[in-house]
């Protein structure tokens, strides 16, 4: 064995963990070894710095049939089907290729998903880029949003939701989360669990190239486009769609025994991650891993990030049937080793052994730090802010609300989601900007899903621990709002460096709100992704724990929308009091992010939750809004741009003595608005009362105008026309710019 | 001050995958191309500069394919000017 | 016995309507429709032919440029030439004039943007036994979904497609309502969204009406253009 002539440190270790790594093996490592150790002990892969926090999520429930470890996480929805789902990030490989970063990342999450051996439905994508007056803003974001549509649209799943933020503290440091959800019977989940010694390892797909070479490493280190080396990893969703009919057909027989995809960290973590799953050793041989480039070394293929790669484990005698299935998608498939009884990660090249390691050593040995963090004086004093207005100001609503709906961060997504084909597969029940969640209808039952993202990194910035809980609520609500029952949450923890203040605060903080919110709302966390290190010049990206939730509906012919009718009845439904602190008016009149968002009490929220199930369940019962971003009057100004109808507005009783702004532009957790016949609203008030939830009468549909109680008011078409017009110039522009 | 024709070809970087090449490579395969070893699939772009002359042409485009014309982190590019003449345009054909 | 009308439906590589189409066929629309792999080199007992959209070959050269090969492509242009109802929807239309089944070209979105959204679709033309169920100057809500559907023929030939009827379907006002953006956003030749070839038994089009026959999903207009298949299983089982 040779030893390693390259330094720890480059590939991302300390020396600390080097001189354990020496203990460990007691010897020096191989090259390969050491990259290997790089690879693995990262943060991406290791959970380094996250893990001692995870453990405290709440992952159990009597509906989920995988929680965190493998692929993916999966919740029974009826009928015998299971969901299968999760976020991951690729904010790196974004910030330096943007429409290849995000088009593999899309692909990276898609087989994750194929791999337990369900049918992908549907992708969501959650997106923070930096202020769009930025020219490379407007290229990252336009760029990114067309990766994300190349792949997707390719591969025929439909992209239905999402959630898009643009902050200055987000320059150099673009967010790109992808969350996909797949449907599979129960008996159909498959693990990715290598056993039976003897069996084969078969490598299917692309060919090995150069590719994204210490993209784990690389996901872990801040500022991404001074560490990037390598060559970029370009997608190729044909080949991905043919992996995954492949896949799909190759187990619906009984010859594969384990399925992994190569991500980050390509063939090393899933074959050390199959390994330790199943408690076996592996023996491969790099010579026989089909390459894509002469002269490539066992470290190149055993780091390479080439995407539309997957690995399986199936019996010797089931090899030559494997390869021929596989060759009617035009698929090669390698035999590249085998399992072992040892215990051991052996990787040759022909007669030299390049790595000899137990897999304990690169799971269980890779170390965890537990930094504990404090909210810093600036921090807080930024929180404590109290943000004044004067009720006195001489601008109506009617003028906010038109400068609010054009503000990038409130405006239509329609220039994003009409880039995604979100119809394709003919389930699309409730699409983009249509309601609250996406609803999915699922063939062959009356019944559904419902797949929500959600995240105010404003508030997390603020506040990360309430910001968290927040976090979880609104996605979880947003999935009651369409009348359908949160069964879990998967999220994906966009953050700075945990090893400093304030991104191990920012960490420490979101995952235990993520915790107390979902053990409030009896909603596990079944999967999820860590994306640390998004970091520019030593300035953390605003925390982003983004959630995506996922629900299931008996009927999916009653899900509700936005879409509310003439004569209806609109009400506020309510438990906590509009703020100012972290509001999307704050952010657009005055440029800052001060003050406290929200307060949420879990306990009403849950209620809430389950009344709005109720609610929407009942005919009379037309439109149920989220009230989020921008307040009371944004969330009606949509309502009223979708249908075409207007609505005349009082105000609220209970809400009377607020000034103007906070009341209909502040914030607020915990709040709807819902659109219903006078007879159903009749029963709504009383059905609220009864669980200790405000419910008020504020307006009567139709017209073709929203009037306010101020006096001022907006046509339909003035509020179409601010909303649509929010995104437009910023993406066009980001067009015409290649690179 | 002359017009010269610059073209640039853009290919996509050694070492880059290649999908549309390798589909393309599929195709020809299936209709019994069988000596090709690899395709890659890049682009020219056709140039019509105003330059003194043929490096000043080239140089402008050079400018152009770094800024605008080729993606520097997946693709190459070169460059070739020529001085169309009236005579050769329109003999092609 | 009545013989319902037995309909293909052409699974290329990167195809990914071609489970919405056959499911639409069966389940919406009640003919029998049955996935027909591209190696195939027979498309015997079959009344009709759907090409399906996707991304043939992953769209590599040019849309359709690969499949226009595949084996499948022999049988089904003599299936044409002899008078058989094909129809090509998105990637099976760029096939279609690929294979010069139909005249013209499909070429990137004027926008250079792929889009995905509901169109207002008119019928021009019902010469094409697909639209016998439809009336000339009716119009239809189709989703599209695509990044090259501006639909390209030379002036020469749109006067002879226009004369011989040959243009099917057109992008039209929306009216009122959402999407009243600008009608033809991909930029076709006069606003052809649909053509058939000279005897009208060939049609091609860019929108989707095998997503659009369930009212959950898509609303059911494209049952106006789908549905006229049944009129050929009653033409067959009369036959019989």
């Amino acid at each position: 064995m040779q030893t390693a002539e390259k330094s720890w440190s480059e590939v991302g270790l300390s020396d600390a963990e080097y001189e354990s790594i020496l203990s460990l093996l007691g010897r020096d490592p191989t090259l390969v070894e050491l990259g290997m150790f790089g690879a693995m002990w990262s943060e991406h892969c290791g959970y380094k710095h996250s893990r001692p926090h995870l453990r405290q999520l709440p992952t159990e429930a009597t509906w989920v049939l995988q929680g965190p470890g493998e692929n993916a996480g999966a919740v029974d929805i009826g009928h015998g089907l299971a969901a299968v789902f999760k976020v991951e990030s690729h904010n790196h490989p974004s910030a330096v290729e943007p429409y290849e970063g995000a088009a593999t990342g899309v692909g990276g999450i898609v087989r994750d998903i194929f791999t337990m051996g369900a049918r992908p439905i549907a992708i969501l994508d959650g997106l923070r880029f930096g202020s769009l007056d930025k020219v490379r803003n407007q290229y990252l974001f336009s760029h990114v949003v067309a990766g994300i549509g190349g792949y997707g649209n390719c591969l025929g799943i439909p992209t239905v939701g999402g959630d898009t933020a643009f902050d200055p503290q987000f320059d150099g440091n673009p967010i790109v989360n992808a969350m996909c959800v797949g449907i599979v019977p129960h008996e159909g989940i498959v693990r990715a669990k290598a056993s039976g010694v003897g069996n084969r390892i078969v490598l299917i797909g692309a060919r090995t190239g150069r590719d994204g070479m210490h993209g784990a490493t690389f996901a872990s280190v801040d500022d991404p486009e001074a560490s990037h080396r390598g060559v970029i990893q370009v997608g190729n969703p044909f080949l991905e769609k043919q992996l995954m009919e492949a896949c799909l057909a190759l187990l619906q027989t009984d010859a594969v025994v384990a399925m992994q995809d190569l991500g980050a960290a390509g063939l090393t973590s899933s074959i050390i991650e199959c390994a330790s799953r199943g408690g076996v050793g592996v023996d491969i041989d790099v010579t026989d891993v089909p390459r894509r480039e002469e002269g490539m070394t066992a470290y190149e293929i055993m780091l390479s990030e080439s995407q539309e790669r997957m690995v399986l484990v199936c019996a010797p005698e089931r090899v030559q049937e494997v390869v021929e299935l596989l060759a009617r998608w035009s698929l090669a498939a390698q035999d590249i080793g085998e399992i072992t009884d040892d215990g051991m990660i052996t990787i040759r090249e022909r007669d030299e052994i390049a790595c000899a390691v137990p897999v304990e050593l690169f799971i269980d040995a890779c170390p965890t730090y537990h930094v504990t963090a404090t909210e810093s004086e600036s921090q807080r004093s930024r929180r404590e802010t109290v943000v004044e207005v004067d009720p006195g100001s001489p601008a109506s609503i009617a003028d906010d609300l038109l400068m609010l709906l054009a503000e990038p961060d409130v405006g239509s997504r329609r220039p994003i989601w009409e880039q995604y084909d979100h119809t394709i597969l003919t389930n699309t029940v409730m699409g983009p900007g249509a309601a609250d969640a996406a609803v999915m209808r699922v063939k062959g039952t009356e019944g559904g899903i419902a797949i929500s993202m959600d995240c105010n990194s404003r508030y997390c910035d603020l506040d990360p621990y309430n910001g968290a809980r927040l976090a979880v609520a609104e996605a979880t609500r947003n999935v009651a709002c369409v009348g359908a029952r949160p069964l879990g949450i998967t999220n994906c923890l966009n953050m700075g460096n945990p090893e400093r203040e304030p991104g191990s605060w920012h960490l420490q903080e979101c995952v235990r709100g993520i915790s107390d919110a979902c053990l409030a709302l009896g909603v596990p966390v079944v999967s999820g992704n860590v994306s640390l290190y998004n970091e520019s010049g030593g300035l953390p990206i605003q925390p982003t724990p983004m959630i995506g939730c996922v629900g299931s509906i008996a009927e999916v012919s009653r899900a509700r929308g936005l879409r509310w009718y003439d004569g209806d009845h609109l009400l506020l439904v309510r438990t906590g009091e509009p703020t100012l602190g972290g509001s999307a008016w704050l952010a657009a009149t005055r440029a800052t992010t001060t003050g406290s968002p929200p307060a949420i009490d879990l306990a009403i929220e849950a209620q809430l939750q389950d009344l709005l199930q109720r609610i929407a369940r009942e005919d009379g019962v037309h439109a149920i809004h989220d009230v989020s971003l921008g307040g009371i009057a944004v969330t009606i100004a949509e309502c009223s741009q979708l249908s075409g109808t207007g609505v005349a507005i009082n105000t609220p009783a209970s809400l009377a003595p607020l000034p103007w702004q906070q009341l209909w532009f502040g914030e607020v957790a915990s709040a709807v608005i819902i659109a219903a016949s006078a007879a159903s609203a009749e029963e709504i008030i009383p059905a609220s009362a009864e669980v200790g939830i405000t419910c008020e009468p504020i307006g009567t549909i139709g017209g073709d105008a929203i009037r306010f109680p101020d006096d001022s008011g907006l046509s339909v078409a003035q509020i179409r026309a601010a909303f649509e017009s929010a995104l437009i110039a910023p993406i066009e522009a980001g067009d015409l710019i290649a690179n | 001050m002359t017009i010269w024709r610059v073209e640039a070809m853009i290919m996509p970087k050694d070492g880059v995958n290649d999908p549309q090449g390798e589909a393309v490579h599929g195709g020809l395969k299936s209709l019994e191309f069988v000596g090709v070893q690899n395709v890659r699939v890049g682009k020219i772009i056709s140039l019509s500069i105003e330059a003194k002359s043929e490096d000043e042409a080239i140089d402008q485009a050079m400018h152009m394919c770094d800024q605008l014309l080729a993606n520097p982190v997946i693709e190459t590019y070169s460059l070739t000017a020529t001085q169309p003449s009236p005579a050769a345009k329109g003999s092609i054909a | 016995m009545t013989s319902l009308p037995n309909v293909a439906v052409i699974g290329f590589p990167g195809s990914n309507g071609d489970h919405d189409a056959v499911h639409s066929l069966n389940i919406d629309v009640g003919v029998d429709a049955t996935l027909v792999d591209y190696r195939e080199t027979s498309l015997d007992g079959f009344d009709a032919v759907v090409l399906p959209g996707g991304f043939a070959y992953g769209d590599a050269l040019r849309c359709g440029a690969i499949a226009r090969f595949a084996p499948i492509m022999t049988p089904l242009k003599q299936f044409a030439k002899g008078g058989g109802s094909v129809l090509g929807i998105c990637n099976g239309f760029q096939v279609l004039t690929e294979a010069h089944l139909l005249p013209g070209a499909l070429l990137r979105n004027k926008t250079l943007r792929f889009h995905c959204f509901p169109c207002r679709i008119g019928i021009v033309s019902t010469k094409s036994p697909w639209l016998s169920q439809c009336k000339e100057g009716e119009t239809l809500t189709l989703p599209v979904a695509h990044g090259e559907g501006a639909y390209f023929v030379d002036d020469q030939t749109l006067a002879t497609l226009e004369r011989n009827g040959q243009v099917a379907l057109r992008y039209v006002e929306s009216g009122e309502g959402e999407g009243a953006a600008e009608v033809n956003r991909n930029g076709s030749v006069a606003a052809i969204a649909g053509i058939t070839n000279a005897n009208g038994n060939v049609l091609g089009l860019m929108p989707h009406p095998e997503r659009a026959t369930n009212q959950l999903v898509g609303g059911i207009d494209g049952l106006r253009i789908l549905s006229s298949l049944l009129d050929r299983g009653k033409a067959k089982s009369k036959a019989s």
